[in-house]
């Protein structure tokens, strides 16, 4: 076997701040090691430390398999911080950074070690909550709102900038197979509600999905604004 | 874990295409329309198999006229293998009975969802279509075996109460499952094209309730109405297919219509 080309693996790994392996050079622990390494790196998200957008999918396809199999209530939350695009036009990117990395640190603080974090876009962050019970979803996403609240960035010699987050969650349907994009959908749409309802709150997905409203039986049972023989019943719809 | 077979699968490696029916509410013929489809889609030529997945409270062994000696309940515990369960019927098709003794799997446990699914996927390369006749109600037995399946058909009667519930069903299934279409049919219908209307008072309330808040829209596939047909009541009655005692009734040419709608 030639020599394995492992320079630019090791300057990669040196220069984002990763320990080398201790091993001995070139030995299969080494080896192993440097591939431990660079799976870390390419899981992380180089600004925050977060996992990356690639990680934190495939940490929602293992908890969509282990909720349909064990049935086990989890919880997906994306977070997108408010006005993001005024810290950087106002005050830089490079205090955009700075905001971008606190908000990153008060998130990780308000959750458990088993659940995962991820920064998944600009200002879009994802937050995967195994086993989180439907009652505790809005607890969680007050302590993340408020701890983020309280959080200020200091710019230049004296200067604090705060942020908002706005927070959008969906659990996934227990029992049954679903799929990731699905899952980012549906919490994706709640973190629009929370937006349109003013930023600096958290929607969820309401849970009584099969309560019929009567303002909804009211119009189901209406029928008298269609002719009922107007519309022959074998003719109608294209599939 | 494994639901066991005998290796006698077809030689073509193609898969069938899973439709459940389901209907929120009980009563509305649910079974009746299951099991006279499969007819119907037999004489088009397809190799259909119905399972019977009202797992707590099955009937299709009831509609059929069937005492079968070993049910899925067997396959489920080891006693038999699948093969062994697989019954064919008079109108052409198989079923696989539920059995009596399955009211322990109406709950979802982790076992009775793998095992559902192992004998899902041990009979979909032997049968064209495979129509799952879900339980009533939005259970979560129910909710997954609808999660299993291509289409989704639901059937509903006129009925106030029916309407309402498969109204429910149809929310749940665009919310959890992410259907963006479900086939709709609907049975003892009592005048030409009510069906038509009931589909489309149907999507209204969808499109103003249920669609906002969607990326994409619920469309409901009306595939077509069976019309109150006295000769139904006799058949079931008698415990015999319509397609098969009474065919040419207009019931039994409706129900060859909606085959026709969604033939493979």
């Amino acid at each position: 076997m030639p020599p394995l080309q492992v320079d630019a693996a090791l300057s990669l790994l040196q220069q984002s701040g990763y320990p080398l392996p201790a091993a001995v050079v070139g030995s299969p622990e080494w080896v192993q090691g440097l591939i431990d390494a660079l799976c870390q790196l390419s899981s992380r998200d180089a600004l925050t430390g977060l996992a990356n957008r690639r990680h934190f999918e495939m940490v929602l396809g293992r908890e969509i398999d282990r909720v349909a199999r064990a049935g086990e209530p989890a919880l997906l939350l994306i977070v997108d911080i408010d006005h993001f695009k005024q810290v950087n036009d106002q005050h830089g990117h490079n205090t955009g950074d700075e905001v971008l990395k606190a908000v990153s640190q008060a998130l990780l603080e308000c959750v458990r070690p088993m659940d995962t974090v991820a920064r998944i876009g600009g200002e879009e962050f994802g937050i995967v909550l195994p086993n989180c019970p439907p009652a505790f979803g809005p607890t969680v996403a007050a302590r993340l709102r408020s701890n983020v609240e309280r959080r200020q960035v200091t710019i230049g010699l004296s200067q604090q900038i705060g942020v908002t987050i706005s927070l959008g969650g969906a659990f996934a349907p227990q029992w049954v197979r679903s799929s990731v994009r699905l899952w980012l959908e549906r919490a994706d749409l709640q973190l629009y509600n929370a937006k349109a309802g003013g930023r600096n709150r958290a929607v969820f997905e309401p849970a009584a999905l099969s309560m019929v409203s009567a303002e909804e039986k009211g119009l189901l049972f209406n029928i008298s604004e269609f002719g009922a023989s107007a519309v022959d019943p074998e003719t109608g719809s294209a599939r | 874990m494994n639901v066991p077979t005998r290796d006698t699968q077809a030689p073509h490696s193609r898969r069938a295409r899973i439709t459940a029916v389901t209907s929120g509410k009980g009563g509305v013929g649910k079974t009746f329309v299951s099991a006279n489809l499969a007819a119907a889609l037999t004489r088009r030529g397809e190799r259909v198999l119905v399972l019977d997945a009202d797992l707590g409270l099955a009937n299709l062994d009831v509609v059929l006229n069937l005492s079968p000696k070993i049910t899925l309940h067997d396959v489920f515990t080891g006693k038999h293998v699948l093969d062994e369960a697989i019954l064919p019927v008079v109108g052409g098709f198989s079923v696989l009975l539920a059995g009596s003794g399955m009211v322990e799997y109406s709950r979802l446990t982790p076992e009775v969802r793998d095992q559902l699914l192992a004998t899902i996927e041990a009979l979909t390369p032997r049968f064209d279509r495979v129509l799952l006749d879900t339980g009533a109600g939005i259970s979560d037995v129910v909710l997954y075996t609808l999660s299993l399946a291509h289409d989704v058909l639901v059937v509903t009667t006129p009925e106030p109460t029916a309407l309402t519930d498969a109204y429910a069903t149809i929310k749940v299934l665009a919310a959890t499952q992410g259907r963006r279409a479900l086939l709709l049919a609907v049975n003892q219908s009592l005048q030409r094209g009510e069906g038509r209307t009931i589909a489309n008072q149907l999507q209204l309330v969808i499109d103003r309730f249920v669609n906002p808040g969607l990326n994409e829209p619920l469309k409901l596939d009306f595939v077509g109405e069976v019309p109150t047909d006295p000769n139904v009541r006799s058949a079931v009655l008698k415990r015999q297919l319509l397609l098969e005692l009474y065919p040419g009734t207009p019931a039994a040419a409706a129900l060859l219509a909606i085959a026709g709608r969604i033939a493979l």
